[in-house]
C-alpha cells in the first residue's frame, strides 16, 4: 500500500550494517515542536543508540517538495529507514517508551 | 458572469459578500452567484452522494471556465483514480495539470503506519498545500475528505486545533475552499463536527431512495451574510457533470406573449378564437383511453416543426418509432422533422429516474435543444413514481421554467372514469392556461369523441361541444349535432341529418302545395272583388244618372223661364236688370 519513495543519503548508502539505525527527522524550522523533537530525540538516540545512528534533519520549510513525496502531514515525524521495518513516528518525542518502541529498541 | 459583474456593482453600494461562481450548473443561482470567495465552504453528505463530484467540478470548472487555478487535495482516491472518475465527467485532469491549472495532491494517512509520540502539529498539510497553492497560483481548494485525518491521527485536541488554524490560514491565503465532510450519525452535519470550523457556507447533499428509486438533493443549510434558496433542491450527475435545478421561481413575474401558436388542427384553432393558443402557456388535453390525446399532441408538434420551429417530445408511454409509426396512419409524417432535427423525442419510462431527476433532465434537455414548444405524453404516467402532490409540484416548477422560456407546452394526461372527471389531472388543471377535454361519448351503440375546451384563459373561445374524427387525413373537429334528443355524433348524427334532409323536401313540397291555394284563392278574391267593384259602378251610374237628370231638368226649366222673360221685354226694361240680379243670388 505504500510506496514509501526510498532515497537514503548516498553518504550512508555503503555503510549497510545490520545495527546502524538510520534516521530522518522532518521538522519545521525552530517551532517550539521541532526544537523539542530535535533535543528530546538527540538525548534519547545518546542514551540508548550510541554511536550506532545516523540521523538526518531535514527542514521541510526549506523543502516543501519533500513533504509531498514523503507523504507528510503531521510535523515533526521521524523516520526509521533501516533497519527494516520503516517506522514513522510523529510528535516531539516526548513520550520516550513510545519512541523506543517504536524504533524497535527495549524499553528501559 | 454577468450576473457577477451585476452583484459587483451592486457591492459598491452596499459591502456584499464576493462570492465565487461554482461554475455547476444551478448552484450559482441558488446561492445567488456563488460560493463566499476566500472562504471555507462545506459540502457534506452520506457516502456516495457526489461530494467529490460537487468539489471536483468546482475545481475543474474553476480552472476552465474562470480561469482560477485549483488545488485538489485528495485523502480518499489517488490522484489516478481520481483522474479516471473526472473523466467519466468528461474532465481531462492530466491535460489541466499539465497546463498548471490544476494541482491534485494525494495524502495518504494510515494509522498502522504511524506512532504518535508527543505533540505534533499538521505543518506538512500546510506546507503542501501552501507550496501546491504557490506554484499554480490557486484561487481555488479542495480538501476531500480531510476527516480522514482523523481516522490517521488519535489525538482529537491537536486535529480539532489544527483544522481550525488550516481553516484560519485559508482564509488569509484568500483562496475559497471546498472542504468535503462525513455526515455524521444523529443531527450533526459531519462526523467530526467540522460544521463548527467552517461556517460560513453549508451545502448539504442527500441521496434518497424513495419507492425504489433514487433522488439526490441539494440543500444550503447555511450561508453567512447572503440570502440564498433555502429548498432541497434536486441535483443529477450525467456524463456533462452536475446540475441543480433551482426550480421553483417564487415570483410570477414572467414576461407573458400575446403571439399565438397553431394547434394544428384547423377547426381548433377556430374554437380558440381563430388563431390557437398563446406562446408560452401550457395547454393541457386530458381524455379518457384512446380519446386520441397523443394524436392531438402529435399533430401539435407536426405544426410547430412546420413553422421550422423546434419542438421537444417526452413520450413517457411509447417510443418514438411507435409514435411516429402512429402518426403515419393519419398522415402526419413526423419522421421528416426527426430527420430535420426540428423535432427531438425523449421517451423514457417514468420510473427511470424520480420525479426531480425527471425534471433536472428534462430541464437538462430543454436547455441544450432550445424548442419553442414541448410536449409531455402523457403526465399521468409520473404517478407511478411520485404522488399527486410531487407530480403537481413538479409540474408547478415545469410550466414556471417553460413560462420563463416562453416555450409552449402541451401535456396529456389520462382521466380515469371516475365520479370526478374534471378534477383527476394531476391537480395541473389549475395552473394550466388552457384545457382541453376529449370524451368518449356513448351513443347508440357507438362510441364517439366529443372535444370541449373546458378553458382558454385571456381569449374568447367556443363553449361547444365538438365531435373529433380521426380519419387518415388526419384529425378533423365537426360540430355535433344538437337536436330535440340532445347531443348527436358519429352515425347517429349523420342519421338525424339525412332525416332532416327528408323532412326539408317533404316540407317544401308542403310548402308548395300551399302557395298554389293561397294563388287561387287570391284569385277568386280577386274575381269577387272586380264584380263587386263593377256592381258598384253600375249602382254610382244610376245614381248619377238621376242626378243628371235632375240637373238637366233644371236646366230646361231655367231656359223657359228665361224665354218667359224675354217674352216680357217689351214692357218693362228696368225690371229686367233687377230680376236678373236676383237669379244672379238665387244662383
Amino acid at each position: 500500500m505504500t510506496e514509501q519513495p526510498q532515497q537514503p543519503p548516498a553518504s550512508i548508502d555503503d555503510l549497510e550494517t545490520g545495527d546502524l539505525y538510520r534516521l530522518r527527522l522532518f521538522v519545521t524550522g525552530a517551532t517550539p515542536n521541532s526544537t523539542r523533537a530535535i533535543s528530546n530525540l538527540k538525548e534519547l538516540c545518546e542514551t540508548h543508540l550510541a554511536n550506532k545512528y545516523e540521523l538526518e534533519i531535514v527542514d521541510v520549510y526549506q523543502q516543501p517538495l519533500i513533504a509531498i513525496s514523503e507523504q507528510l502531514i503531521a510535523l515533526p515525524m521521524l523516520v526509521k529507514l533501516s533497519p527494516l521495518p520503516q517506522r514513522r513516528l510523529i510528535g516531539d518525542m516526548s513520550d520516550t517508551g513510545k519512541v523506543l518502541r517504536g524504533l524497535g529498541l527495549p524499553a528501559m | 458572469m454577468a450576473k457577477e459583474s451585476k452583484k459587483n456593482k451592486k457591492a459598491a453600494d452596499h459591502p456584499q459578500i464576493a462570492k465565487t461562481p461554482t461554475g455547476i450548473t444551478g448552484l450559482d443561482e441558488i446561492t445567488g452567484g456563488g460560493i463566499p470567495a476566500g472562504r471555507p465552504t462545506l459540502i457534506c453528505g452520506e457516502a456516495g452522494c457526489g461530494k467529490t463530484l460537487v468539489s471536483l467540478e468546482f475545481i475543474v470548472r474553476g480552472a476552465i471556465e474562470f480561469n482560477e487555478p485549483g488545488v485538489f487535495m485528495a485523502f480518499e482516491e489517488k490522484a489516478e483514480e481520481l483522474a479516471m472518475n473526472a473523466g467519466s465527467l468528461g474532465f481531462n485532469l492530466e491535460q489541466l495539470q499539465k497546463d498548471k491549472k490544476l494541482k491534485i495532491d494525494y495524502v495518504h494517512v494510515d494509522r498502522s503506519e504511524i506512532e504518535e509520540t508527543g505533540e505534533y502539529d499538521l505543518d506538512g498539510l500546510f506546507i503542501r498545500l501552501g507550496y501546491a497553492i504557490d506554484t499554480i497560483g490557486a484561487k481555488r481548494v479542495v480538501l476531500d475528505t480531510i476527516e480522514n485525518l482523523f481516522a490517521g491521527l488519535t489525538n482529537q485536541g491537536i486535529l480539532r486545533a489544527e483544522l481550525r488554524r488550516l481553516f484560519q490560514w485559508l482564509k488569509e491565503k484568500g483562496v475559497t475552499a471546498m472542504i468535503t465532510g462525513e455526515r455524521g450519525e444523529g443531527p450533526s452535519l459531519t462526523r467530526q463536527g467540522l460544521e463548527e470550523y467552517v461556517s460560513d457556507c453549508v451545502i448539504l447533499l442527500d441521496h434518497r431512495v424513495i419507492n425504489q428509486i433514487s433522488t439526490r438533493r441539494l440543500r444550503i443549510v447555511k450561508y453567512r451574510g447572503s440570502v440564498h434558496g433555502t429548498n432541497e433542491y434536486p441535483f443529477l450527475i450525467d456524463e456533462d457533470g452536475i446540475s441543480v435545478l433551482p426550480v421553483t421561481s417564487l415570483r410570477l413575474e414572467k414576461e407573458v406573449s400575446s403571439d399565438r401558436v397553431s394547434s394544428g388542427i384547423p377547426s381548433l384553432d377556430k374554437m380558440l378564437c381563430g388563431k390557437g393558443f398563446f406562446k408560452g402557456g401550457s395547454v393541457l388535453v386530458s381524455g379518457t383511453a384512446g380519446t386520441g390525446k397523443t394524436s392531438i399532441a402529435a399533430c401539435f408538434a407536426n405544426e410547430i416543426c412546420n413553422q421550422k420551429q423546434r419542438c421537444l417530445y417526452f413520450a413517457f408511454e411509447e417510443s418514438p418509432r411507435q409514435i411516429i409509426r402512429n402518426m403515419h396512419s393519419i398522415s402526419m409524417d413526423l419522421q421528416m422533422h426527426v430527420d430535420n432535427g426540428l423535432l427531438q423525442f425523449m421517451a423514457s419510462r417514468p420510473t427511470l429516474h424520480g420525479l426531480e431527476q425527471h425534471l433536472v433532465a428534462m430541464h437538462k434537455l430543454i436547455k441544450r435543444f432550445k424548442p419553442q414548444a414541448v410536449v409531455l405524453d402523457p403526465i399521468t404516467n409520473l404517478i407511478t413514481v411520485g404522488s399527486v402532490s410531487e407530480v403537481k409540484a413538479m409540474l408547478i416548477r415545469l410550466i414556471d421554467f417553460l413560462q420563463e422560456e416562453q416555450i409552449t407546452v402541451m401535456f396529456t394526461a389520462l382521466t380515469l372514469n371516475s365520479v370526478v372527471t374534471e378534477q383527476t389531472d394531476e391537480g395541473v388543471s389549475s395552473l394550466v392556461d388552457a384545457w382541453i377535454l376529449v370524451r368518449d361519448i356513448e351513443f347508440n351503440g357507438e362510441r364517439n369523441r366529443g372535444m370541449y375546451i373546458m378553458k382558454s384563459r385571456g381569449m374568447k373561445h367556443s363553449n361547444q361541444v365538438r365531435e373529433f374524427i380521426i380519419t387518415d387525413k388526419g384529425i378533423d373537429l365537426v360540430e355535433v349535432y344538437l337536436g330535440p334528443e340532445g347531443v348527436l355524433t358519429g352515425s347517429a348524427r349523420e342519421a338525424q341529418k339525412l332525416q332532416e334532409q327528408t323532412g326539408e323536401v317533404l316540407r317544401s313540397h308542403a310548402m308548395s302545395v300551399k302557395d298554389r291555394e293561397v294563388l287561387r284563392k287570391r284569385k277568386v278574391l280577386e274575381a269577387k272583388i272586380a264584380g263587386l267593384q263593377s256592381e258598384f259602378e253600375s249602382a254610382e251610374e244610376e245614381l248619377n244618372k238621376i242626378y243628371i237628370e235632375e240637373e238637366l231638368v233644371k236646366k230646361v226649366a231655367e231656359g223657359n223661364r228665361q224665354e218667359m222673360l224675354k217674352l216680357r221685354r217689351g214692357d218693362q226694361g228696368g225690371n229686367d236688370r233687377k230680376v236678373k240680379s236676383n237669379e244672379n243670388k238665387r244662383i
